[in-house]
């Protein structure tokens, strides 16, 4: 057989071959539907700044530095109704991230407890975290912030029932701490002279954590001999701060809330807004959690158990040393998106009065000053921006836990 | 070429945006009802009944525009709106008017475009109490829990009131009235803060009113009234005066009772211009002669509206106050019909 150069001359490009040559085909309609696709979103915006400017209402972001002129209950750093609307939203987004880390942290505990108890021998434990987890998964998350909500304002006590010499109500744990239909208050620490050291010795004591672990680690590399790890990092943990504490002269107190007016006033007031809101979205959140560990928890084989076993490893070790390094390759990733429905969840805050960040920029500060196309944008922006902060994170630890190809 | 494609889709972009301001009154007209904006529950003002028939000072607001451009009161579909919602409701379209107690401020006016269209009930903010705490003025709040509705000037009110007076509050923001009285019933907040009519409206469906008081101190003006959308002047004037139609039907002494007497001939040139007996007033903004005989007739002038659902004969037991006409030493004037 001759081999014959290909007879196909060189021909010269013509537009027609867009459409008829294969070559260019898909490369054609890929274009054309970007451009279309592109010319729909221009209508759509230009639709939208043209009757905004029909109206009067030019988009612009000025109104971020006006002056707020509304109070918020709950602030993490120091703000009052003279402050602009930025700063509102900056309170509120405090807020929003406070209650995103509490709900995220309490629900991963609970979500690994419950998911692993699900699989427990015990026949009542299991059905009881089944039960658990039917129920809260299938009630929507709002009624389960409104119903905390209500039972912490109908059952406990107001303050002012803790009036007088025969009150109805006392605080709770040792006079401490009251729990009241407005809030927890609970013990405030002080920070007197000296405390610095006791935070210095604390941070020391964690870095000795570390470094004694990996010593230990590498002792049993090393030697085979096992150290009661969990036990001295416990002493590391607590003597060492005990003992500055001592030595300095007690340099943190505590303030204790004390009924003042209408008012608890002093200690730390955890309202019910925060609580109910947190409990809430951990206790839901926690719920998938469950599954999602318990998946990854099946999903290792059960001959490692039996194999792990047969080398002589107790239940406890076999679960930390050879099933969750395995679990977590399954966990982490719907995990992930766990985080991230519990810190879009927490946007549900309104319902029961809590400010973040929906209910200062895009609640009052939209409201008042009328600027909603702008507030809703900053406040998808600023989701957004969140919930990639939250996957990258996670992504980086997914990252290190996942198989090692080598 | 691509770039001229882009201006000429703007261009178009540009103009399908300018069509689609069409008059609100050919809108309602066209579509055979009026879409209004209430509040979402607040007895007196507006309340859904057992058989989800609104009613109330507000609403009949609405029933007599509704009256005026359609013939038919009762052609009206309420949208309850939260003290949040309302104005987008109102700037995207969903409804047609506002009839909310809703305050008439220089920067709702112009910053937000829309437009008053008069003032149905003149309030000022109040603070709401139990009897049992032994507070008789607001002066005595430093450090309360206060409830609010979100979204509302009492909002912006009350953190000047207590800034002015140096005091401390914490405030509990709520979304509808309904939400705040759960909280301010299980005592949640020391305080409920709103416009003094919705203080009383309010109390009036606690099982003990008794045991509340509504302090003395009036913190600011609250000129209540409908609202429309700017830049829509003849639908504007309608509401503005079927709302002035009421007003006078009281200073002329037209009531629901006389009006068809009335509406045979009188001596008054001025009933007879109101009631389209005499010359035509309603053709002026695309309405017929009887717009607002019609009006009147659905439930009555202004005064008959305030007693059936505010007055003192009723469960919230308001009086006139400065809602009485100006010959009565109250503010509700009406500019002539003529």
């Amino acid at each position: 057989m001759s081999v014959t150069p290909d007879a196909v001359p060189q021909k010269t490009f013509r537009l027609s071959m867009l459409i008829y040559d294969t070559r260019y085909r898909s490369l054609t309609i890929q274009i054309v539907t970007l451009m279309i696709f592109m010319l729909g979103a221009a209508w759509l915006i230009s639709n939208a700044v043209s009757n905004l400017a029909a109206l009067g209402k030019p988009i612009q972001f000025s109104f971020l530095w006006d002056p707020a002129g509304y109070d918020i209950n709950q602030k993490l750093i120091p703000y009052n109704n003279q402050m602009s609307h930025g700063r509102a939203a900056i309170v509120g987004l405090l807020n929003t991230l406070l209650v995103a880390f509490l709900g995220c942290f309490v629900a991963t505990i609970l979500g690994v407890i419950i998911g692993v108890l699900r699989l427990s021998k015990n026949w009542l434990v299991a059905r009881l975290m089944t039960v658990y987890i039917e129920v809260f998964r299938n009630v929507p998350i709002l009624l389960w912030i409104i119903f905390a909500m209500s039972i912490f304002i109908e059952i406990f006590p107001k303050p002012n029932e803790f009036r007088g010499a025969n009150a109805n109500a006392s605080m709770s744990l040792w006079g401490t701490t009251a729990f009241t239909n407005r809030g927890t208050y609970i013990p405030k620490p002080v920070f007197n002279d000296g405390a610095l050291w006791v935070g210095i010795t604390f941070v020391l004591s964690l870095v000795a954590i570390w470094a004694f672990r990996r010593w230990a680690h590498a002792r049993q590399e090393a030697t085979g001999q096992i150290l009661p790890v969990f036990w001295i990092s416990l002493g590391i943990f607590f003597i060492p701060s005990i003992v500055v504490y001592m030595i300095i002269g007690a340099p943190i107190t505590l303030d204790y809330p004390v009924l003042k007016g209408f008012n608890f006033k002093g200690g730390l007031h955890l309202r019910n807004s925060l609580i109910s809101l947190w409990l809430a979205l951990a206790l839901y959140t926690a719920a998938f959690m469950a599954e999602i560990v318990r998946a990854g928890i099946m999903s290792v084989s059960h001959g490692q158990t039996e194999a792990a076993y047969a080398l002589g490893l107790r239940p406890g070790r076999t679960m930390q040393l050879v099933i969750l390094p395995q679990a977590l390759r399954v966990i982490i990733p719907p995990l992930i998106s766990e985080y991230l429905n519990l810190t879009k969840n927490s946007s549900l805050a309104i319902a029961v009065g809590y400010m973040d960040i929906t209910g200062t920029l895009g609640g009052i500060t939209l409201n008042q000053t009328g600027r909603e196309l702008e507030s809703i944008l900053l406040l998808m922006l600023i989701y957004l921006g969140i919930s990639l902060s939250i996957s990258s994170v996670m992504n980086w630890y997914n990252s290190k836990v996942k198989l090692k190809e080598r | 070429m691509k770039k001229s494609v882009f201006l000429g889709a703007l261009t178009v972009a540009g103009f399908a945006a300018a069509v689609a301001s069409a008059g609100t009154l050919d809108d309602v007209k066209a579509k055979g009802f009026l879409q209004c904006g209430v509040s979402t529950g607040l007895v007196g003002f507006a309340a859904p009944d057992a058989n989800g028939n609104w009613s109330g000072f507000d609403v009949s607001v609405c029933r007599a525009v509704a009256a005026a451009v359609l013939g038919d009161p009762q052609a009206v579909k309420f949208t309850p709106t939260t003290g949040k919602t309302r104005f987008t409701a109102l700037a995207s379209g969903e409804i047609d008017m506002l009839a909310r107690n809703t305050t008439w401020t220089f920067t709702r006016d112009v910053d937000l475009k829309f437009t008053f269209d008069g003032i149905n009930y003149y309030d000022g903010q109040g603070f709401m109490v139990p009897k049992s705490l032994g507070v008789t003025s607001a002066k005595e709040l430093d450090g309360a829990t206060v409830c609010i509705q979100t979204g509302t000037t009492t909002e912006l009110n009350l953190a000047d009131y207590f800034r002015s007076n140096n005091m401390n509050y914490e405030p509990v923001p709520i979304e509808t009235n309904a939400e705040a009285r759960q909280q301010f019933l299980a005592g949640a907040c020391d305080v409920y803060t709103t416009d003094r009519s919705g203080l009383a409206a309010t109390r009036a469906t606690f099982e003990n009113p008794d045991n509340y008081v509504v302090l003395p101190e009036v913190i600011s003006k609250e000129p209540l009234g409908p609202l429309t959308r700017q830049g829509d002047e003849q639908w504007s004037d309608i509401v503005r005066w079927t709302l002035n139609a009421l007003v006078s039907a009281e200073e002329l002494g037209i009531t629901s009772a006389n009006i068809d007497e009335l509406r045979k001939g009188t001596n008054n040139p001025e009933i007879n211009r109101i009631l389209g007996t005499e010359g035509n007033l309603g053709a002026m903004f695309g309405l017929d002669k009887d717009w607002a005989y019609r009006a009147i007739k659905a439930g009555g002038n202004y005064g008959e509206l305030f007693e059936k659902y505010l007055g003192e004969k009723t469960s919230i037991g308001l009086s006139r106050g400065l809602n009485a006409l100006w010959e009565n030493g109250g503010l509700q004037y009406s500019p002539p019909f003529r």
